[in-house]
């Protein structure tokens, strides 16, 4: 039991976060949802608060509130009166302004607000893997099952519909298993940097891919990447590991758009 | 009006957005191979009419029957992938739920583009990737085929092309076609029924019916309406190098084939 347990289990969480936030991370890029991860990853200081004052786990309390967020959006977005962009901007800054209020009234909690923002590899218990894990197995099993009928919901929604897509049910679905992917990842890269797992290594993937399956499977490989040199860089240089982490995979992002495209076969 | 043929069946359906009434008491019949086109100014409902019949859109008032277990093969007016998306033209057929290849390369192959199998969609010619989008609707076998502005970004040339894919897939498939179109003129040759929308149905009927009603001529204007004369025989002439109409028996007309594309923008 030593400085290596605190390492193996970090890497660890930091692999798995970033195994299923690859293909999550394209849908999330295909339909312009980064600001959703955003506004589910600002709500989770709610989350954290509730799960205190409500005695249970953290990750369950994040979980909660951002799933509830899903369904609030999914309610107000049917009803169509106001854009999506819109609704998130007012969710988003709701969720985070009640739970710093909420925190407020927590006197007893002492939490690092600072490891909530930018995430806290060091601080990843055994629990935690077994959120990453266990959580990440069903969702990955999940997305597997409606993959072929988000993908063509997401080229066209209608079309979909008439060939006999629930686009609904589809939806919702994929709406929790984002839920479920942000509340795990929190602690790896904290709620400002949790959409920049979705995003990057999925746009970096695009320029090598040819199928979107392709696509999903290379943002989770430089994911991987991204998190196990983020945190070599972060244990040699003792840097803050989520923003390490985010900071190599721009750097993989911008060396793979640099490079010459390669000839499409005709 | 109920024949027990029909493969949709619209009656007395009206629809409201926050409280404006789009469309107004439409009933028709959509039958096994017959070409029935909507027509009628921006704004007449037509999109909503087609969205009614495929069930994505309530209707307000009245109902809509839909035959059991009905086959449809849709084609959207709007449809541009994005370009993060990486999808060739295989990809995206099989997203319908089709994935052997041998059916897709036949049906791409009927649409005449059989070329583009490997192709990215990003890169095709607007009437490339509308043969697309007809082959996509072709693939699960439909019972009825329906084409919202089926040649949208398309050159003239390829809209005649187009018009007359449509007319065989009709009869090789054996299906009934619902096209929305605010061109008239070359719809006309492909089409068995007409009808004119305008928030409620207007007239229907016949191409050549159609074409002499009143209310056709006073949703359209008289000129568009007579530009249709040249194009209800459409068959029977060919270009000359000038561009002007050559009858088959060899004589030339002296006005110019493009006069209806000319006014049609003026409607559009």
């Amino acid at each position: 039991m030593g400085m290596d347990d605190f390492l193996i289990r970090a890497l660890a969480a930091g692999l798995g976060v970033a195994l299923i936030c690859g293909p999550l991370g394209a849908f999330v890029v295909w339909r312009r949802m980064s600001f959703f991860g955003s506004t589910l990853a600002h709500s989770a200081i709610l989350g954290v608060a509730l799960g205190y004052a409500l005695h249970f786990d953290m990750t369950l309390g994040m979980f909660l509130v951002s799933v509830a967020l899903a369904g609030a959006l999914f309610l107000a977005e049917r009803r169509k009166t106001l854009a999506t962009d819109t609704l998130l901007g007012v969710l988003a800054h709701a969720a985070l302004a009640a739970g710093i209020v909420f925190m407020a009234f927590l006197d007893t909690l002492r939490t690092d607000l600072l490891s909530l923002l930018f995430g806290d590899v060091l601080s990843v218990t055994p629990a935690d893997l077994w959120w990453i894990y266990g959580g990440g197995a069903l969702c990955m099993i999940a997305l597997l099952r409606i993959w072929q009928p988000l993908l063509a919901m997401t080229v066209h929604e209608e079309m979909a519909r008439v060939e006999g897509v629930n686009t609904l049910l589809v939806r919702f679905t994929f709406m929790l298993l984002l839920a479920v992917v942000v509340a795990v990842s929190l602690k790896i890269v904290g709620i400002l940097l949790i959409t920049s797992l979705l995003v990057i290594p999925a746009a970096t993937a695009r320029r090598l891919s040819g199928t979107p399956e392709q696509m999903a499977a290379l943002a989770a490989l430089i994911g991987c990447l991204a998190v196990g040199g983020g945190m070599a860089e972060s244990y040699v240089w003792d840097l803050p590991s989520g923003a390490a982490i985010v900071l190599t995979a721009t750097v993989m992002f911008v060396a793979v758009s640099a490079w010459p495209k390669r000839k499409t076969t005709a | 009006m109920n024949s027990p043929d029909a493969l949709i069946a619209a009656h007395n359906v009206c629809v409201e957005f926050a409280g404006r009434e789009v469309l107004h008491d439409v009933s028709l019949e959509l039958k096994p191979g017959r070409v029935v086109t909507l027509i009628g100014p921006n704004g007449a409902g037509k999109s909503t009419l087609a969205r009614v019949l495929l069930g994505l859109t309530e209707p307000t008032r009245g109902h809509v029957e839909r035959r059991a277990n009905l086959r449809i093969g849709y084609m959207p007016q709007f449809l541009s992938i994005d370009r993060d998306l990486p999808m060739t033209v295989k990809r995206f057929l099989q997203l319908s739920g089709v994935k052997d290849t041998e059916r897709i390369k036949a049906i791409l192959d009927e649409v005449g583009a059989a070329y583009t199998l490997n192709e990215e969609v990003q890169v095709l010619s607007g009437g490339e990737f509308q043969r697309v989008l007809l082959a996509r609707a072709l693939l699960r076998d439909p019972d009825l085929l329906v084409l919202d502005e089926p040649v949208r970004s398309v050159d003239v040339t390829g809209q005649a092309e187009l018009y007359d894919l449509i007319g065989k897939l009709r009869q090789t498939h054996r299906c009934g076609v619902l096209m929305v179109s605010h061109d008239l003129h070359l719809v006309m040759a492909a089409t068995d029924e007409v009808i004119c929308l305008n928030q409620h149905v207007c007239c229907h009927g016949s191409p050549e019916t159609v074409g002499r009603h009143p209310e056709y001529f006073a949703m359209f204007g008289p000129t568009i309406a007579r530009s249709l004369a040249v194009y209800t025989h459409a068959h029977d002439h060919a270009h000359d190098t000038a561009g002007h109409v050559v009858d088959a028996d060899g004589k030339v007309h002296d006005h110019d084939h493009h006069h209806g594309q000319d006014h049609s923008h003026g409607h559009g």
